[in-house]
């Protein structure tokens, strides 16, 4: 947002005087405009396009790490405009690196309690009916220094896990299908090829629900970060359960307890418990421009837009508030609201030069409204997992300065 | 592939017929039948599946004793000498009786409810730069010297799958289901 508007009206004053004056006026233009230069060709073609040199948008992640093959990488949500993520800034979470797999020889295998055990290549998944659908994808973890009480400077480090893209493939329950399930049939397991064999059961009625086993990603193939060739798309649900890199569906009548579900992505509450196989991510919605960092060029007119979004369904409405959650306005959503995918909002506001406090809450179509980190920490405490604090969805605040600085509160 | 002309006059044809193959939803309960068919050798080859009921547990077995050795080779250089854990690699020993301080340490004694967990993990992602080159009976021995450092076996206990179900974990009974959405408006 920086000075954009500035130029344009710059540019438009220029032009008007240059026609409108005429050639007598010439010699008061700025040079830059003047003459009728010899102008060189652009590039040539080429077979992959890539973004123009002067973008800089990108993923974020430690420079420095004794596992570099494990973690994550953090997505610039303040760069994207609309719903769709680029392939290229969809956050990456795995924990033995992105393996190097042949779609010609990669295949997957469904079996256990199932009538007939079968593995199919990739071409062979590609006759099958396939379907394309927006979904989100939001990492368990995400924003979970927010609920530690260490909230992230900048949007991409308090709420880069989350992406959303268009994923294409064939529904699981279409597979499951082909199988056949037994009566006994209650859970899938889903594994990856990846090197640590990444594995998460589901339960069976969510796998016959809206599962997705995707091979596309934003109209190609799926990156290798994704899962190419092939992953599992849980729509909704805590990114860890999307196993990519998908090789093998095992039908089991309980749960495998996986360290991901037994001990990992499990909440630990004041009283000692832990909440386990909490899969929902709730409604969430965070204020990607102006967020933390940026710098406002001056009072007047912007717009407040940000990104919604709920793994129980569509999002029915964000409300905007500039004095930190005293009064609210409500925000226009971009149709169209899709359920279980990034809902982007926006509203018009006329900034007067006075310090404020921009924060976004979101209600789903099931009637619930995105908590404050309060409500959060009053119910749920402070106490974290094995692997940080899960499922964090509180509000986050932006304070403006009087010198139009953004920063966290 | 068939031309459009043909391809309409087959479309035709076959509704008219009301020919099965040609399904008009994708939800079908009919099968594509595409898949080739997946030999139990197959699934043998690539099916790592430990559950809880033991199901899935290999034959093999390994002590606490046998245990130290793998874990000194493959394991303490990340996770400490004696599971302490070291800078990002978390602690596999101690915690027990923590969890409900204000100080909890969760390792795989204090938290993990499952002992079927501890073998399918080492079996299936470590050592971390390594995962796979550990033989069953090693997968069962260090198993074993997690679980005794743990005082959840005792020493010299030999773990095999009839063993490893046995074992009860200390936090069995401390998850509960997700109780969410748990916020008052």
């Amino acid at each position: 947002m920086k000075g954009r508007p500035n130029n344009i009206h710059a540019k438009q004053l220029t032009r008007r005087s240059f026609v409108g004056v005429g050639s007598l006026a010439i010699a008061a233009i700025p040079a830059t405009v003047t003459a009728e230069e010899m102008r060189t060709l652009g590039a040539a073609r080429r077979e992959y396009g890539e973004r123009s040199q002067f973008e800089r948008a990108a993923r974020l992640f430690p420079s420095a790490s004794s596992t570099p093959m494990t973690g994550a990488s953090r997505s610039p949500l303040q760069d994207q405009f609309g719903i769709i993520t680029p392939s290229a800034l969809h956050f990456e979470r795995h924990h033995s690196g992105v393996p190097t797999i042949d779609p010609a020889t990669h295949e997957l295998a469904i079996h256990g309690l199932v009538e007939r055990p079968q593995r199919f290549t990739m071409s062979l998944l590609k006759r099958l009916p396939s379907v394309s659908r927006i979904h989100f994808i939001e990492c368990g973890g995400n924003a979970g220094r927010e609920h530690r009480g260490n909230p992230g400077a900048t949007v991409q480090q308090s709420h880069g896990l989350v992406s959303c893209s268009e994923w294409t493939g064939v529904r699981l329950s279409r597979l499951l299908a082909e199988v056949g399930l037994k009566p006994s049939a209650r859970w899938i397991l889903a594994e990856g090829a990846d090197a640590s064999r990444h594995a998460r059961s589901i339960p069976l009625a969510k796998a016959l629900d809206d599962v997705l086993v995707a091979y596309g990603q934003n109209g190609e193939a799926l990156r290798p970060e994704q899962g190419y060739p092939l992953r599992l798309l849980v729509p909704g649900w805590e990114g860890n359960v999307s196993v990519k890199w998908l090789h093998r569906l095992h039908v089991i009548d309980q749960p495998m307890m996986t360290r991901d579900e037994a001990a990992s992505y499990t909440d630990l509450m004041p009283d000692g418990k832990a909440r386990s196989f909490s899969f929902e991510m709730e409604s969430n919605s965070v204020i990607t421009s102006p967020s933390g960092g940026q710098q406002l060029e001056g009072r007047g007119w912007i717009e407040i837009s940000g990104l919604a979004w709920s793994g129980r369904g569509r999002i029915e409405q964000v409300d905007v508030s500039t004095d930190g959650g005293r009064t609210w306005g409500q925000a226009e959503l971009q149709a169209p609201v899709l359920s279980k995918a990034f809902t982007r909002f926006r509203l018009p506001w006329r900034w007067d030069g006075q310090e404020a406090v921009l924060v976004s809450r979101s209600r789903d179509e099931t009637g619930y409204i995105q908590p404050t980190r309060e409500a959060i920490v009053a119910a749920r405490g402070t106490k974290e997992g094995p692997d940080g604090f899960n499922h964090y969805n509180g509000m986050k605040p932006w304070r403006l300065t009087r010198e139009g600085m953004v920063t966290h509160v | 592939m068939f031309s459009m002309r043909s391809g309409l006059f087959l479309l035709v044809a076959t509704v008219a017929a009301a020919d099965p193959a040609l399904h008009s939803s994708s939800d079908g309960a009919v099968p594509y039948n595409l898949g080739k068919p997946l030999t139990n050798d197959q699934i043998a080859a690539i099916d790592i599946s430990v559950l809880p009921n033991g199901e899935g547990l290999p034959d093999g077995k390994g002590s606490g004793r046998e245990g130290a050795k793998v874990y000194a080779t493959h394991c303490a250089a990340c996770h400490g000498d004696q599971g302490e854990g070291r800078g990002d690699f978390v602690a596999l020993v101690g915690g027990r009786g923590t969890l409900s301080s204000n100080q909890p340490v969760l390792t795989v004694g204090s938290y993990w409810p499952t002992a079927t967990t501890v073998f399918d993990y080492i079996r299936r992602a470590m050592p971390y730069n390594t995962p796979g080159v550990l033989t069953t009976n090693e997968v069962y021995a260090v198993t074993a010297w997690i679980l005794e450092k743990n005082q959840i076996v005792a020493p010299g206990t030999v773990l095999d799958r009839h063993a490893l179900l046995k074992v009860s974990m200390p936090n069995e009974e401390g998850f509960v289901p997700d109780p969410r959405p748990d916020l008052a408006r």
